[in-house]
């Protein structure tokens, strides 16, 4: 039983009545959620309210961040002198391949020039740094510690080291959410890098997993193909890794393969992120137009026989591949 | 205002503020679904024992700011937090007379609410997650319950 204050008198028949309050109160969240999803009315209100929040999230953000410091300063020296070692090795290589890379990506580009077809490569790119501040388990989501103060804008692509993260869905003033590429809602138009088949991966919900959800059973898929972006939609830069091919199963059956994929970058482990900017494609292809269009009209009908389905992007360039809310 | 009043008031909004903290303190995977909606269960236990100074806004208000936190379509939780506390208020003077596990009990049924109507608007905005474990939260508030009772008439013992 618990201890009861001074004045334990109930509220009821004290101001205005409980029910009226209560009614009130419900309706107003209501026609917040309505305001919020269904016309995106209220990017201001959420604006003052996330500065309103964002001392907290430093506050929970802070103790890790110094934690990290501490362990940093601390490291004993021969630690030190052994990563850096390792770094050092690392960088020799990275710089052994990018030579090569220089000279095959002005070949690209002269080619690309050729077919009228300026992919988007990634121009500017800031680095951000991951706040320890847990969202809701069940969604794939993570807070950055840059906004739109930092240029930071709605549908920006997110990268790590190893491939594709995730895009910005939310931009507050000094923060931004990201939803990952393995949000059971987010869906990315990828390539099979050996085929060149063009599909769709949708998030399951699960950082270690991706599903090729619209791949026939013909398509030509193996296990270990290894899918790029394709910049198609304009929201991720073209060419970047996304997610290897784990699982191809193909029943005779069935219209589509059941296709598992596992993202290439860390999405679990990870504490610094890039954002980029780049110049989406200026001319898209006809012929790319038009797969993506019948991309699109097989998800819409995957999505009519199953509502569960996830979305597919939709065709124009300026629109993210998540599901416009 | 007397004094008492004032440091209760105080208690409320720290322990409040403490609960939405712990909401986003970020915990390890297996550990994260369990975790007690601990901003609510306080928000419960000012409703039971001072239910002058937690009335439903605030309680609506709590929810709003945890939306914010956790990103969530605007209302989520504020309906919720404002239906609990609606029925939190209804209950309460039969509530607190009950022995802890009976008041755990209720307090599983108020946190059962506070999930299906999260659970229900998730789906309706379009995240449907329907695994057994989003409930694991209303089992955990239960048994957290009377450690909850056990701080907080620690706490507030001096403003009483």
């Amino acid at each position: 039983m618990v201890e009861l204050s001074h004045d334990s008198r109930p509220i009821i028949g004290r101001g205005p009545p409980l029910g009226a309050t209560f009614l009130t109160l419900a309706v107003a969240s209501i026609a917040l959620m309505v305001a919020d999803k269904r016309y995106d009315q209220l990017a201001q209100v959420r604006e003052w309210l996330s500065s309103a929040v964002y001392p907290v999230q430093v506050a929970v953000d802070l103790p890790f961040r110094a934690w990290d410091w501490v362990t940093g300063s601390f490291a004993d020296r021969s630690r030190l002198r052994q990563e850096n070692l390792e770094l050092t090795a690392r960088v020799r290589l990275a710089n052994l391949q990018l030579q090569r890379f220089a000279a095959l990506e002005d070949e690209n580009l002269r080619l690309r020039d050729m077919r009228e077809n300026s992919a988007g490569v990634a121009e500017r790119v800031l680095v951000a740094a991951i706040l320890n501040v847990d969202l809701d388990p069940f969604r794939h989501r993570v807070l950055l510690d840059k906004g739109a103060a930092d240029g930071v804008f709605k549908g920006q692509a997110v990268l790590d080291a190893e491939g594709i993260f995730g895009q910005v869905a939310q931009v507050h003033a000094r923060t931004a959410e990201v939803i990952l590429i393995s949000d059971a809602e987010h869906a990315i138009p990828v390539q099979s890098n050996r085929s060149g088949l063009r599909t769709i991966a949708v998030g399951t919900g699960d950082s270690n997993q991706m599903s090729l959800p619209f791949v026939t059973v013909e398509s030509d898929l193996k296990v270990g193909d290894l899918l790029i972006s394709t910049g198609i939609g304009g929201v991720f830069p073209r060419g970047y890794p996304v997610a290897e091919v784990t699982r191809v199963e193909r029943s005779p059956a069935a219209t589509f393969a059941v296709v598992d994929a596992r993202p290439t970058a860390r999405l679990e482990r990870n504490r610094e992120v890039l954002l980029v900017w780049f110049d989406p494609p200026v001319t898209v292809l006809d012929e790319e137009q038009a797969r993506v269009d019948a991309a699109a009209a097989a998800a819409a009908a995957a999505e009519a026989a199953e509502p569960a389905a996830a979305p597919a992007p939709r065709p124009p360039p300026a629109s993210p591949a998540e599901r416009p809310q | 205002m007397r004094h008492g009043t004032f440091t209760r008031r105080l208690l409320y909004w720290l322990s409040v503020v403490a609960g939405l903290v712990l909401a986003i303190v970020p915990l390890p995977e297996w550990l994260s679904p369990v975790r007690p909606d601990l901003a609510l269960l306080a928000v419960i236990y000012f409703i039971l024992t001072s239910p002058r100074i937690a009335g439903l806004g605030s309680a609506w208000l709590t929810g709003l700011l945890l939306d914010v936190l956790r990103g969530m379509t605007l209302g989520q939780h504020a309906l919720a937090f404002v239906l609990v506390a609606f029925l939190a208020h209804r209950a309460q003077l039969r509530m607190r007379m009950f022995p802890i596990p009976h008041q755990a009990a209720a307090v599983m049924v108020l946190l059962a609410v506070y999930h299906f109507v999260i659970f229900w608007t998730d789906g309706l905005t379009g995240h449907g997650y329907t695994g057994w474990n989003r409930w694991l939260p209303v089992l955990s508030g239960a048994l957290l319950w009377p450690v909850i009772v056990a701080a907080g008439d620690t706490l507030t013992r001096r403003s009483r």
